[in-house]
């Protein structure tokens, strides 16, 4: 298949051929991260912006890793530090650094829809690095490579995703990556943070770890945010920790190569016990790896021919 | 002195619904003629025939942003655009800067309308101070200066045993209380009615429970005191059932709802469109059909658009800081003459949800009917002409419209208000001066 | 120039499979004699037509030499010096250089050795592996028109085209089948 986008915004329209074809770029890329001199020259000219208005160190970084391995050259900018907190709004921010000519705007925003919003009014190619609740389709790729890597295959695996599911974009670029490649989806967390409506996607909701975790291939424990709430969703970090927390105990009723995953950054001995965080079937560090790879074979596909087919 | 001619003449009020003639002499309706029309007539002549001839239609739900917010709309455009689209009154909200919680305000917006208007401003003014919830407005002198109803619309009262006082202290004078009904603390921040679209984009939802709650608190705080109340733009089906089960508890609560959630759904969110979002939010197709069903067996009184200015600006941002609301003066008549298809609707309960009942609910003598003695406010209404609403015809200053494009079925021909024609489509009729 | 016969779609067979392996064992021959031996020598096939061929050659060095020549394949897409002016960005193939080319002699091995731009992007890129002793470049078809200062040390054929022509490589199945074929474009078909 030849590669079309402009844009990668989301994977809720993502064929599967496609997620297949950025996954294996990313292939390539890995192989890149092996040698001693860890750099190709196919971004070289080109100028890459993170854009990033909710704060991470984390993504932004593999962002940067990413596009500098591709010899690109790129420039941070936080929003903490700069003209949005003087009240500039966001398309006329955008359009200010567009004016600078980038290549490529990696865009991470507090509300959903704005990398949407972005491509409807720039003319640089946008990468959606989280936007609002909507999605993180970097993270759901990187998700999946980093599945098929170790066992081989996504159809038919049991994947139970435990958590904040409702404030969760990681979650919903999941459901597309994970999900809609074969394998079956038990989301489980509070009745508060698990919305019913979750069950029309096709996965499994409950409020009972024990039920997700059973049997399951992979278990991706997901950050619970203290930040977001106002009103609690739930009593106190001891009680969720009692029925919503990973330890040695619960995950003993998954497979036997099951593996444990979890898109960081890690609040240890709450959702996930500290000897879980470390133990030998944590794929955490593995994901961050394949994040590098996946978002460097983003960089590259969006980086071709962009200044001549438009 | 003015004769409209041959039109099908349909004043429910007086029940009326016939072909003839209709003269104004004098800012007032003379009478209403059978028969051949007069065969000279000194005066100016509108001939009707084919069309509807209704008491002026009167919108009790508009933000004219005057004064304070000048640049979305004021009350020269504003008018502008409901004589277009067939009104000749409307009633406007309080939520202006400075807020219309003083009689200085009100009798601004009365003069300024008075002088450039193109149709019958009527003050809404406030029921709180500043519209904060804390203090309440002083009633009497707003109603001598012109209010003639009392609303912190934009916001709810919050605040249960303030609104019961306002509401107990105003019974005695006949004010009624127009309540925008929102527990703001359940719709908890959100930004899109709480189903499966706002899931799928992403978007925090505001759930139906947080008008419902707020309805029915509304509803029994005026069944404690005995006063008078009117809920403005229902979008739930709970809502409308509270409605109904207030009618016929014997309350006098009468309730609106307008022409966007009769027509759109939740659905409209698709892509993130800022122009569907608005406070209440566009909700599920049962929803949707529940406000069909109170249109159609009386429960509703009244159709109201809530049209609501606000500039490009605000409007071509991200979804979650999207300014809410939509303009809908010139759209509001032809989107409800589609109710009368399947025939559930009929002319008569049409003109009387646009016209004789929001006349009603603000007690607004004269209007509403075209009984002789009646205020010559009418319009023409063509049920039949097609035409698009495209942005060129937009007479706000701001466009912000999810029916642009919308290719329309009905139209007012001609506005006159207070015996002078505002609007005309008709050939050969002129506006006046 | 071996002509089999001209076929109906402008299409001329100018190696067959006995001719393919005729040509690469002299190449092999030419390899170890020039490099007094297969010491030192590393094979690294350029993404995709070298592969085979190299690994044919490094076969004949062990049948020859006794010595299995550590053998690799380098893609060369991401040093393109035409990325970003196709519309779309061209798909990736692998690479594998499981061992240290310091101080080694590499012999890349490709196809067609044609504008020369391919053999600059793959000196590029093993330059960033390490740093060889020396690079040497055997190809089993030299068909002109270099656009780059770029010769090959070995070449199978020497085979003049005009650029309206194409030289295809067909290595699938087993050598015996391998093919190189000369096609005529169409008349008013650009490059």
């Amino acid at each position: 298949m030849e590669w079309r986008r402009r844009h990668v915004l989301g994977l809720s329209d993502f064929h599967p051929e496609e997620m297949e074809f950025v996954i294996d770029t990313a292939r390539s890329m890995e192989e890149v991260l092996t040698r001693d001199i860890k750099k190709v020259p196919a971004l070289r000219g080109k100028t890459v912006v993170n854009l990033f208005f909710e704060a991470s160190t984390r993504t932004r970084t593999s962002f940067e890793i990413a596009g500098k391995r591709l010899s690109a050259d790129v420039v941070n900018f936080s929003s903490a530090t700069s003209s949005v907190t003087k009240g500039e709004t966001l398309l006329d921010t955008a359009r200010n650094i567009e004016a600078m000519k980038p290549d490529i705007l990696v865009v991470r925003h507090s509300a959903s829809g704005a990398a949407l919003f972005l491509s409807r009014h720039v003319s640089c190619s946008i990468i959606n690095a989280g936007d609002g609740q909507n999605e993180h389709p970097s993270q759901g790729l990187l998700d999946l490579y980093t599945i098929l890597k170790v066992k081989g295959k996504i159809a038919g695996l049991k994947i139970a995703i435990v958590g904040d599911i409702l404030h969760s974009r990681v979650v919903r670029s999941d459901l597309h990556s994970l999900g809609r490649m074969g394998a079956k989806l038990w989301l489980c967390g509070p009745a508060t943070l698990v919305p019913r409506e979750m069950e029309r996607t096709g996965a499994v909701v409950t409020s009972d770890i024990r039920e997700a975790v059973r049997g399951a291939d992979v278990v991706i424990m997901l950050r619970i945010q203290l930040e977001r709430q106002k009103t609690a969703y739930f009593p106190s970090l001891r009680e969720y920790s009692r029925r919503f927390g990973l330890n040695r105990d619960v995950f003993s009723l998954a497979k036997d190569d099951a593996v444990i995953m979890h898109p960081g950054p890690i609040n240890r001995g709450v959702e996930l016990s500290d000897e879980l965080a470390d133990c030998e079937r944590s794929l955490v560090l593995r994901q961050v790896e394949s994040g590098v790879a996946v978002r460097m074979a983003l960089l590259y596909l969006l980086a071709g021919g962009s200044h001549v087919a438009h | 002195m003015l004769l409209i001619k041959g039109g099908r003449v349909i004043d429910p009020a007086s029940g009326r619904d016939e072909i003839g003639h209709l003269v104004l002499e004098d800012g007032k309706v003379r009478e209403f003629l059978t028969g051949e029309a007069p065969a000279r007539f000194q005066g100016k002549v509108i001939s009707a025939e084919g069309k509807w001839v209704v008491p002026g239609l009167i919108d009790m739900h508009v933000h004219l942003r005057d004064p304070g917010y000048e640049w979305k709309e004021d009350i020269l455009t504003g008018t502008r655009a409901a004589a277009a689209g067939g009104f000749t009154s409307v009633a406007c909200m309080a939520n202006t800067n400075p807020v219309n919680d003083s009689p200085e305000v009100t009798r601004h917006i009365i003069e300024k309308a008075r002088r450039e208007g193109c149709a019958n401003v009527f003050p809404v003014a406030a029921v709180t101070l500043g519209l904060e919830g804390k203090e309440m407005a002083d009633f009497s002198e707003l109603a001598e200066a012109g209010a003639v109803a009392f609303s912190d619309d934009g916001k709810p009262v919050e605040n249960p045993l303030l609104l019961r006082r306002a509401m107990e202290y105003v019974r005695p004078f006949g004010y009624r209380i127009l309540s925008h009904a929102e527990d703001s603390v359940l719709a908890g921040g959100g930004a899109a009615h709480e189903g499966w679209t706002a899931r799928k984009l992403g978007i925090p939802g505001i759930p139906s429970a947080a008008e419902e709650v707020a309805i029915a608190r509304d509803i029994l705080i005026a069944r404690q005191v005995g006063g008078k109340l009117h809920i403005q733009h229902i979008s739930t089906r709970m809502g409308v059932d509270l409605l109904r089960m207030a009618r016929r508890a014997g309350l006098d609560v009468t309730g609106e709802t307008a022409p966007q959630y009769f027509t759109l759904t939740d659905a409209a969110l698709e892509g993130y469109d800022t122009n569907a979002k608005m406070n209440p939010p566009l909700r599920g197709e049962d929803d949707r059909m529940a406000i069909l069903e109170g249109i159609q067996d009386g429960t509703i009184d009244a159709i109201a658009c809530d049209h609501a200015p606000h500039e490009a600006y605000v409007k071509k941002c991200e979804f979650a800081v999207a300014a809410n609301g939509i303009i809908g003066l010139q759209t509001s008549l032809p989107l409800s003459l589609s109710l009368l298809a399947g025939g559930k609707v009929t002319p008569a309960r049409l003109v009387d949800l646009l016209s004789a009942g929001p006349a009603r609910i603000l007690c607004l003598r004269g209007k509403g009917t075209l009984a002789a003695g009646a205020d010559a406010d009418v319009t023409v209404i063509d049920p039949e002409a097609e035409w698009e609403f495209g942005p060129g015809d937009v007479l706000s200053k701001s466009k912000n419209s999810p029916f642009l494009g919308w290719r329309m079925r009905g139209r007012a021909a001609a506005t006159i208000c207070g015996g002078r024609v505002r609007h005309a489509t008709i050939a050969g009729v002129t506006v006046d001066a | 120039m071996k002509k089999i016969g001209m076929k109906k779609t402008g299409m001329k067979t100018l190696l067959d499979g006995k001719g393919v392996e005729r040509v690469l064992s002299r190449l092999t021959h030419e390899i170890i004699e020039k490099n007094k031996g297969a010491g030192q020598i590393v094979l690294i096939g350029i993404a995709s037509g070298g592969i085979p061929l190299s690994q044919v050659i490094r076969r004949k060095i062990q049948v020859i030499e006794g010595v299995d020549v550590p053998t690799g394949f380098v893609d060369i897409t991401m040093y393109r010096d035409d990325l970003a002016r196709a519309g779309y960005q061209p798909r990736l193939k692998r690479t594998e250089i499981p061992f240290s080319i310091d101080d080694r002699k590499v012999i890349l091995v490709d196809d067609v050795l044609y504008t020369g731009r391919t053999i600059r992007a793959a000196m590029d890129a093993l330059v960033d592996f390490g740093r060889p002793r020396n690079i040497q470049l055997a190809v089993l078809i030299d068909r002109g028109h270099r656009e780059l200062p770029i010769r090959a040390d070995f070449v199978g054929r020497n085979v003049p085209t005009s650029r309206s022509e194409t030289v295809l490589v067909r290595v699938e199945g087993t050598p015996e089948e391998w093919t190189v074929l000369l096609k005529e474009d169409p008349p008013g078909k650009g490059e």
